[in-house]
C-alpha cells in the first residue's frame, strides 16, 4: 500500500502546484475582482450589473463551484497517475 | 393556519427520520458510521452550514448595506474552496473524529488538544445562541406563541433527534432539512423576481431593466440616494476592512469544527473532495439567490412604506404585515412630524445605538392610531433637507427582511408558510450539528482521551448524550435570554475559527516540521489576540477611531491568522522537531491510499 518515497515526493509536489494554480484563480476573482479592483470594474456594465459588484455578489460564487470540481478532476487524474487512489 | 401545518409537518418528518436512523455505537453517533454518500453528505453539510444567519439574516443585511455585503457572500462560500483543497482530504486521511482529535494527535500533546476543545466549544456555543434566537423569531411571529414556548419547542425537537440519533440521525434529518430550506428560499425568490422583473431567476432578474427603462440596481441606487442612504452598488467601508473581513470569514468557514467534522463521515479521501464540491453547489443555489432577494426586497420595502408618490403611507392604510412585525417588536413607527403617515428615510427614529426602539412591554401602550409606543422615541423631525425629503420615522430590524418579503410582495399564503418552515429548518439543522460537536468534544476529546481513557464505548456514548442534553439546556437559556449582541458574537466565532483552528490544521498538514511548542504558541496567540481585540472594541468601549489599520473587530480574525502563522513558525524553528513517527504519519496523510474507516484509537 505504501509507495516509494521519491514517487510520494513527486506526487506531493504536483499536488501543491495544482492547489496553487486553483487558489491563484480563487484569489483573483474574489479578492481581486470583488474587492481590490471593484471600483475600476464597476465602470463596466455586465448584463445590467456593474462588473465588480457582480463578481462580489454572484460571479465569484459561480467560479468557486467550478474551481472545486476542476480540482476534484485534476486530483483524480493525479491519483491515478501515481497509482495512489483508493 | 398553513404555518402550523407546514412547520408541524416538517417536525413530524424530522422525528420520523430520527427514529429510523438511531445511533447504536459511538462511531455512528460521531461520524454516522463513516459511510455517508457524498451527495447526501453534501446536502447535510449545506444544511449544517446554512444557519439562521444565512437564511434569515444575510439577505436582510445585504438589503441594508448593499455592496459591502459582498464580503459575507464571498467569505461564506469561498471558504469551501480552502476546505476542499487544503483541509478536508487530509483530515479524512488522518482518520479521526474531531478537530481536537487531530490537534492533540498531530502535535502529540494533550495541552494542544485541550486548547482545541476550548476553541471548539467557544465557537460552537456562540453560534448556537444565534440559531435559537432565529427559532424564537419565527415561532413568535407565525405560530403566535410566546418566544419562550417557541424556544422550548425547538429545544425538544433538537433534543429528540440529536441525542438519540447522533451524527447518523442528524445527517439524514439534515438532508430533509436542506430540501425544505432550499425550496423555502428559492420559491419566494422566483416569485419576487418574476413579479418585479419578469425574469424567474433572481440571478438574472437583479440585472434586468424595469418598465421605467432603468435597471433594478440603478433604481435601487436612485431610491437610496433620494432618501439619504448610501448608494446600493457602492461601498462605504474601507478596502482593507472588507479585505480582512472576507479573509476572516473564509478562513473561519474552513475552520468551523461542525463543518470540518462533516468530512470525516465519508468513506474515502476522494469522497471528501467531492463532498465539498456538492456542498458548495447546494450552498450556491441559495447564496446566488440572496442578492436578488435582498435587492427586490429593498425596492418593495421602500415603495410600500413611502407609497407611490414617495410622501409616506397612512398608518391606518398600511398592510397587516407591518402591524404583525410591530407586535413582534421588530418594526416600529414614531410619527415625528405628526402627519399620521409612515415615512422611511436615512437616520434613526429612536434614540439608541442602531435606532432600536425600547418598547414599554409591561403596559404595551398604544398611540392614537394603535401603533406601539417606545420610551426612547425621538421628538421633533429635524433632517438634512439637502439629502432627504423627510425625517426617518421607522425602525426595521434587518432580520425580518426574508420573512417579511413574501408578505410585502403579497405572495400566496402557502409561500409565507413555506418560508417559516424553511427558517426553522435552517436554524434547527445548524443547532443540531453544533450541539453534536460540543458533546463530542466533551465526551470524546475530554472524557475519553484526557480524563478517563478506560471508559467503554457504551459509557462514552452515555457521556456524549449527557453532554448534548446540557448543551441543549445552555443553548435554550441563550434562546430565551438572548444576548443583545448576537451579530457580534457570531463574528467572534468566525474570528476565533480563522485565527486558531484554520492555521493550526493547515500547518499540521503542510508543514511537517511544525511541532508541539509552535502549535500551542500559535493557537494561543491567534485566539487571545482576536478575542482581546474584539472584546475591547465590542464590549470594552473601544473607540472605532483606534482600530488597528482601520480593521473592524469582525475582520481582525485575519490579523490573528497572520500572527498565528508567524508565531507558530518562529517558535517551531527554535524548538525540537516532532518525532520521527509523527513526521512519517504526516508524510502518509498526504497520500490518499489506505485511509480506511474513520477510527478512534
Amino acid at each position: 500500500m505504501s509507495i516509494s518515497s521519491e514517487s510520494a515526493k513527486a506526487y506531493w509536489g504536483e499536488n501543491l502546484r495544482i492547489i496553487m494554480f486553483y487558489l491563484a484563480i480563487w484569489f483573483v476573482v474574489s479578492y481581486g475582482c470583488g474587492i481590490l479592483f471593484v471600483d475600476a470594474l464597476d465602470k463596466i456594465d455586465f448584463f445590467g450589473f456593474p462588473l465588480g459588484f457582480w463578481f462580489g455578489q454572484q460571479g465569484s460564487i459561480f467560479v468557486f463551484v467550478v474551481l472545486i470540481w476542476a480540482y476534484v478532476a485534476s486530483m483524480n487524474k493525479l491519483d491515478a497517475k501515481y497509482d495512489v487512489q483508493e | 393556519m398553513l404555518s402550523y401545518l407546514f412547520i408541524g409537518g416538517s417536525f413530524l418528518l424530522y422525528i420520523g427520520i430520527a427514529v429510523w436512523a438511531r445511533a447504536g455505537s459511538t462511531k455512528e453517533f460521531y461520524v454516522a458510521g463513516g459511510g455517508v454518500h457524498p451527495i447526501a453528505n453534501g446536502m447535510a453539510t449545506a444544511a449544517d452550514w446554512m444557519s439562521a444567519a444565512s437564511f434569515i439574516s444575510l439577505a436582510g443585511l445585504i438589503s441594508f448595506i448593499g455592496r459591502d455585503g459582498s464580503a459575507y457572500l464571498m467569505g461564506w462560500t469561498g471558504g469551501y474552496v480552502l476546505l476542499a483543497m487544503l483541509l478536508a482530504p487530509y483530515l479524512r486521511k488522518f482518520g479521526k473524529f474531531t478537530v481536537p482529535d487531530f490537534v492533540g494527535d498531530r502535535y502529540e500533546s494533550n495541552t494542544a488538544r485541550i486548547i482545541g476543545v476550548a476553541c471548539t466549544i467557544i465557537i460552537s456555543f456562540t453560534y448556537v445562541a444565534g440559531q435559537m434566537r432565529g427559532v424564537g423569531i419565527v415561532f413568535s411571529r407565525y405560530l403566535h406563541v410566546d418566544i419562550n414556548t417557541g424556544v422550548i419547542l425547538g429545544m425538544a425537537i433538537v433534543f429528540f433527534y440529536a441525542v438519540l440519533g447522533g451524527m447518523k440521525g442528524i445527517t439524514y434529518t439534515q438532508v430533509a432539512q436542506y430540501c425544505v430550506l432550499i425550496l423555502a428560499f428559492t420559491v419566494p425568490a422566483f416569485f419576487l423576481s418574476a413579479q418585479v422583473t419578469g425574469h424567474i431567476l433572481p440571478q438574472i432578474g437583479l440585472g434586468a431593466t424595469l418598465e421605467t427603462g432603468q435597471s433594478v440596481l440603478a433604481t435601487l441606487d436612485q431610491l437610496s440616494m433620494d432618501l439619504g442612504f448610501a448608494q446600493y452598488t457602492t461601498g462605504t467601508k474601507s478596502t482593507i476592512d472588507i479585505f480582512c473581513l472576507t479573509v476572516a470569514l473564509m478562513c473561519g468557514t474552513a475552520g468551523l469544527p461542525h463543518v470540518i467534522v462533516r468530512f470525516f463521515t465519508v468513506p474515502r479521501v476522494k469522497d471528501a473532495r467531492t463532498s465539498a464540491g456538492y456542498a458548495l453547489i447546494f450552498i450556491a443555489l441559495l447564496y446566488t439567490a440572496i442578492p436578488g432577494v435582498a435587492g427586490f426586497g429593498r425596492v418593495n420595502l421602500i415603495q410600500t412604506l413611502n407609497g407611490p408618490d414617495n410622501a409616506g403611507t397612512e398608518y391606518a392604510a398600511i398592510p397587516d404585515w407591518f402591524k404583525n412585525w410591530e407586535n413582534a417588536g421588530l418594526l416600529a413607527w414614531n410619527d415625528r412630524n405628526g402627519d399620521g403617515k409612515i415615512q422611511y428615510a436615512a437616520g434613526s427614529a429612536f434614540d439608541s445605538k442602531g435606532g432600536k426602539p425600547a418598547f414599554d412591554d409591561g403596559a404595551d401602550p398604544r398611540g392614537e392610531m394603535g401603533q406601539r409606543l417606545a420610551t426612547n422615541a425621538l421628538v421633533g423631525a429635524e433632517f438634512d433637507a439637502t439629502k432627504q425629503p423627510f425625517a426617518n420615522e421607522v425602525y426595521v430590524d434587518r432580520d425580518i427582511m426574508v420573512l417579511a418579503n413574501p408578505e410585502i410582495a403579497q405572495l400566496p399564503a402557502w409561500v409565507i408558510a413555506l418560508v417559516a418552515a424553511g427558517a426553522v429548518a435552517a436554524a434547527l439543522s445548524t443547532a443540531a450539528g453544533l450541539l453534536l460537536v460540543i458533546s463530542t468534544a466533551i465526551a470524546h476529546d475530554l472524557m475519553k482521551t484526557v480524563i478517563s481513557p478506560n471508559i467503554t464505548d457504551k459509557q462514552e456514548l452515555m457521556y456524549a448524550r449527557m453532554a448534548a442534553v446540557v448543551a441543549i439546556l445552555i443553548a435554550g437559556y441563550f434562546g430565551i435570554n438572548p444576548p443583545g449582541f448576537v451579530a457580534q458574537v457570531v463574528a467572534l466565532a468566525f474570528g476565533i475559527a480563522s485565527a486558531s483552528v484554520f492555521p493550526t490544521l493547515m500547518l499540521g498538514i503542510f508543514y511537517t516540521r511544525m511541532n508541539t511548542q509552535g502549535a500551542i504558541a500559535g493557537m494561543l496567540v491567534g485566539l487571545l489576540s482576536t478575542v482581546g481585540y474584539m472584546w475591547y472594541f465590542v464590549f470594552g468601549g473601544g473607540d472605532p477611531a483606534d482600530y488597528f489599520m482601520g480593521i473592524s473587530p469582525g475582520g481582525f480574525g485575519a490579523v490573528g491568522l497572520v500572527l498565528h502563522f508567524v508565531v507558530a513558525i518562529v517558535v517551531a524553528k527554535f524548538t525540537p522537531p516532532p518525532s520521527e513517527e509523527m513526521q512519517r504519519i504526516v508524510a502518509d496523510l498526504r497520500i490518499p491510499r489506505g485511509a480506511g474507516e474513520a477510527h478512534a484509537h
